[in-house]
């Protein structure tokens, strides 16, 4: 694997094996020594132009438990902040010697363009671009929900059949887009709930049905329900009238959690807005996969890690 | 080029069973005895030796599969490869003695890869390495306790073993392999 | 003076001739005309036509110095066929005085390379809070007879019924750049499933048909001229259409790069796709191209855009908008018109010269290759074909879509006003062609 640019990219065959690679190294995790000696020598440089906290430090834990050198340059303080292009900022850091970059950025495409300008060698690695993909996201929650599912029989197993609702914001969701091109891939049922002005448009021509009734789709007892993070500034650009509105119509509230198929489990990728997406009784159930996925997503950014930095053609074995 | 049979099925019985005495009589018997093999073909041949200690001690030998990808020193020259399942038996590897097994050694390099791997797992008392073949052309100082059959061979064979397990047959071949460069590490 | 024939020459209606130039007008047609001490282009097997007139073209000076200039934007004009161009209002300072637009009409006449017609902004500093000296540009040496805020829309409803009135004492057009501007805030491409998908903002059709019917009946109103510039969508061409079945006095233009590429492009995220409006659906460029061809668009336009290098170098959300369009757009409506059997070089003829001098009110085009006429001919080579590289530009920038894409005729030869601006396919040099 050159790149991780998009779930959309991803075949069933190559996503079960990102899976299945992170399964080991979450092993690794429960061992006396964490860490592996597989990508010493090698520097990965986490490029965030926009802040992110949680995905930079778990970018930086898988690489550190792989033995790789991370360097960090995150927008604040830092000349990206001060109007530096992409362009500059990664030869600069190409000059370093990078091996793999991982991108954040606010713009659409971003990493694409990094990976195609020829103006570095270093593979690509999308951390989030816009409201594009933030392809790792997706991966961890398929994880996720797998593990949820089959336990230690995750190995090898695609989500044939699983149903999943994702609700909320899909249109400015990159973490939707990832999810929906990589859980249909992996033969999942994706059915998303959002108000008619946060779903995207041409929804019809995705691979996923489309709804507005949050209750609807909590009694048809999907697997997996999936919250997302809904942003202030939407609503004072008009995609929904105020808070209380859109938590009375589709947060989860406690009182639709307790509606929810005892089966059902609950993932948010985070933050979360307790008592606007999501409320304290269902985010901190034992139905909420919510800290599964954070500590999954060190599992599964060591498997692309890997898969990206190790080979010598960009092919897999 | 021609292929050469070199082993066959009651050959390996034979190596399988004369290492399994072998590992018997240096551990003097089966006591905190762990077998652990190297996938792929390692963790079958560690899974028979295990069977045959086994009926021989009226015990069961704990058994596992160490995978060493994440500890090669040769990922930039080769395609990526997929790491298998690493499963240490529930008794660990403390203060256990410790028989890898492989198919093939060669280089060394794999084995180099299994200790370093065996280090960030425990502490085990003694680790010793028992090979179906091996072929020399060593690049490390590294030897084999228990051998099957010694296969001198020239760096641009081949040596294949197959397992009934997967291969639905068991045999060790050499294959004459100027068409294949590079040869099984 | 200078005194050309150019001999054996195709012309507008499949015949051949012999064409003599001399003080800047065409004084004879015919066969085997004497050479009489004239420069001789030799023309056997080029198409003539006449000099190309683009209404919508971007030449940066004053201000932008960096992406183009007056002398770099009409040389890469003249490669391109074209003797006329518009040279768009968004420069800095904004063309909205008689002074700012008789200096670039006067950097024009001094390079000689093409006719620079400065169209004039509708408002000050295109602000779109009130009118410019409107006026004062018509009268003045540029004789302005075109305005447009191009670059924004006119989009307050009553200051645009006031344009189009005020400019019509004065003989002249405004022409609009239909963008509903609330709609495309942020806008990145155009909106659909593709959009969906990249997760860029999308630019909705609806935007740019709903300023359009608007300003048609609005200019049905008033009664007054209303050009419509960069036509990009199916429902656009229907609203035109229906505008000129009801009489009302509109003109629309297309772009080259809409006439041949989609926003498939954008899936590349490469910058160099990213243009305002932006790239449509196949179903529009086919609508787009029938429209051309059947004359409810009027005119091929180029919106040629040059943005320097590091414009385009950056992520899709972060780069400039346009396309430079120049010395592409002949190649592109052959390929896109005449291969395709939806437009004769007579056809070519109409919508890259004689309708766009008619909306410009520019002088000398409505007898296109006629004795008589003004000297003003491009000779092509229909029959080339090539890939359009870099060495094809000649503007200041190159940021053009086209680069790497196979492409049908060559421009070989162009007189602008009787004298030579490119011959034997390449641009004459600057001291040759200078008149000052």
């Amino acid at each position: 694997m050159r790149h991780l640019l998009s779930t959309r990219d991803l075949d069933r065959t190559t996503a079960v094996r990102i899976l299945d690679i992170a399964e080991d190294m979450a092993d690794v995790a429960q061992r006396a020594v964490p860490k592996l000696p597989t990508l010493r020598g090698k520097t990965v440089a986490n490029l965030f132009f926009e802040d992110s906290t949680r995905t930079r430090l778990s970018f930086e834990a898988a690489a550190k438990r792989l033995s790789a050198e991370v360097i960090t340059f995150s927008a604040k303080g830092s000349s990206v902040s001060k109007g530096e292009s992409l362009k500059d900022t990664a030869q600069t850091i190409a000059a370093m010697g990078m091996d793999a970059v991982v991108l954040r950025h606010s713009a659409s495409g971003a990493a694409a363009t990094l990976a195609g300008s020829g103006w570095i060698d270093a593979a690509v690695v999308n951390a989030g671009d816009g409201t594009h993909e933030h392809p790792t996201q997706g991966l961890l929650d398929a994880y996720s929900i797998r593990k949820r599912l089959h336990g230690a029989a995750s190995r090898g197993r695609d989500l044939d059949g699983v149903r999943v609702t994702i609700v909320g914001d899909i249109v400015h969701s990159r973490v939707a887009r990832s999810n929906v091109w990589l859980l249909t891939t992996l033969g999942a049922e994706v059915s998303l709930v959002a108000p008619a002005t946060l779903l995207p448009g041409a929804i019809d021509s995705w691979p996923v049905t489309a709804s507005h009734d949050l209750d609807a789709a909590i009694a048809a007892k999907p697997d997996a329900l999936m919250m997302l993070r809904v942003q202030a500034e939407r609503m004072t650009s008009g995609f929904f009238p105020n808070e209380r509105e859109y938590a009375r119509e589709w947060g989860l509230s406690a009182e639709r959690f307790a509606r929810l198929d005892a089966d059902t489990m609950v993932l948010h990728p985070g933050p979360m807005n307790r008592g606007l997406e999501i409320s304290s009784a269902a985010a901190d159930s034992a139905r909420s996969v919510v800290l599964d996925q954070v500590t999954n997503g060190v599992s599964i950014r060591m498997a692309v890690l890997y898969l990206v930095l190790s080979g010598n053609d960009g092919t897999d074995a | 080029m021609a292929v050469r049979l070199v082993l066959q099925q009651a050959d390996i019985q034979r190596a399988l069973t004369r290492i399994s005495h072998e590992i018997l009589e240096s551990n003097r018997g089966s006591d905190d005895l762990v077998l652990l093999g190297i996938p792929t073909r390692g963790v079958m041949l560690a899974e028979r030796i295990a069977g045959i200690i086994g009926s021989l001690e009226q015990r069961d030998i704990p058994v596992g599969a160490l995978d060493v990808t994440m500890y090669r020193d040769d990922l930039d020259r080769h395609p990526t490869r997929t790491p298998r399942p690493t499963r240490i038996p529930e008794s660990g590897i403390d203060g256990r003695t410790v028989v890898l097994v492989d198919d093939v050694l060669y280089s060394g390099r794999t084995i180099r890869a299994a200790l370093d791997a065996i280090g960030d797992l425990g502490r085990p008392r003694a680790v010793r390495l028992a090979a179906l073949v091996d072929r020399g052309h060593r690049e490390l100082p590294i030897r084999a306790d228990f051998v099957g059959k010694n296969l001198p061979s020239a760096a641009a064979e081949r040596v294949n073993v197959r397992l009934a397990e997967i291969d639905g047959e068991d045999a060790v071949e050499i294959d004459g392999g100027t068409e294949h460069p590079g040869g099984a590490a | 003076m200078t005194h050309l024939l150019i001999t054996a020459a195709t012309l507008l209606d499949g015949s051949r001739a012999d064409l003599r130039v001399r003080d800047g007008v065409i004084v004879e047609s015919g066969s085997g005309l004497a050479a009489d001490g004239a420069r001789v282009i030799d023309s056997d097997g080029l198409q003539a036509l006449p000099g190309l007139v683009d209404l919508h073209t971007h030449l940066r000076e004053p201000g932008s110095e960096q992406s183009e200039t007056v002398l770099t934007g009409t040389r890469a004009a003249a490669a391109g066929g074209f003797t006329v161009v518009h040279a768009m209002a968004n420069t800095q300072p904004v063309q909205d005085t008689a002074g700012v637009v008789e200096q670039v009409a006067s950097l024009g006449a001094q390079h000689g390379y093409a006719t620079v017609r400065p169209v004039g902004a509708v408002t000050v500093g295109l602000a779109g809070e009130r009118l410019s000296e409107i006026g004062a540009m018509a009268g003045s040496r540029a004789a302005v007879r075109v305005f447009s805020d191009d670059g924004k829309c006119v989009s307050d409803a009553l200051l645009l019924r006031r344009a189009l009135e005020y400019v019509k004492t004065f003989d002249g057009v405004v022409a609009q750049h239909a963008q509903e501007p609330r709609l495309t805030e942020g806008a990145q491409m155009n909106e659909g499933a593709l959009s969906s998908e990249l997760g860029l903002a999308g630019w909705p059709a609806v935007a740019e048909e709903s300023i359009i019917a608007r300003d048609v009946l609005l200019a049905q109103h008033v009664g007054a001229r209303l050009h419509i510039c960069h036509v990009s969508t199916a429902g656009s061409v229907d609203i035109v259409r229906w505008a000129k079945a009801r009489g009302i006095d509109v003109t629309a233009e297309v772009t080259p790069h809409h006439l041949l590429l989609t926003e498939q492009l954008a899936a590349t995220y490469d910058p160099r796709y990213k243009v305002n409006p932006p790239l449509r659906r196949e179903e529009d460029v086919l609508a787009l191209r029938a429209a051309l061809a059947d004359g409810t668009i009027d005119v091929v336009a180029t919106d040629h855009a040059p943005h320097p290098v590091e414009a385009k170098e950056c992520a899709w959300p972060e780069a400039a908008v346009g396309m430079v369009g120049l010395e592409s757009a002949l190649a592109v409506v052959q390929e896109s018109m005449v291969e395709t059997g939806l437009l004769d070089w007579a056809g070519v003829a109409r919508v890259l010269s004689t309708t766009p001098a008619r909306i410009g009110r520019v002088a000398g085009y409505d007898a296109p290759l006629a004795v008589g006429s003004p000297a003003n001919i491009t000779l092509v080579d229909a029959a080339a074909r090539g890939d359009f590289d870099l060495a094809r530009l000649h503007g200041k920038s190159v940021n053009s879509p086209f680069l790497g894409r196979s492409l049908p005729g060559r421009v070989m030869a162009v007189v602008h006003d009787g004298r030579p601006t490119v011959l034997e396919g390449a641009l004459l040099p600057t001291e040759e062609v200078a008149t000052a």
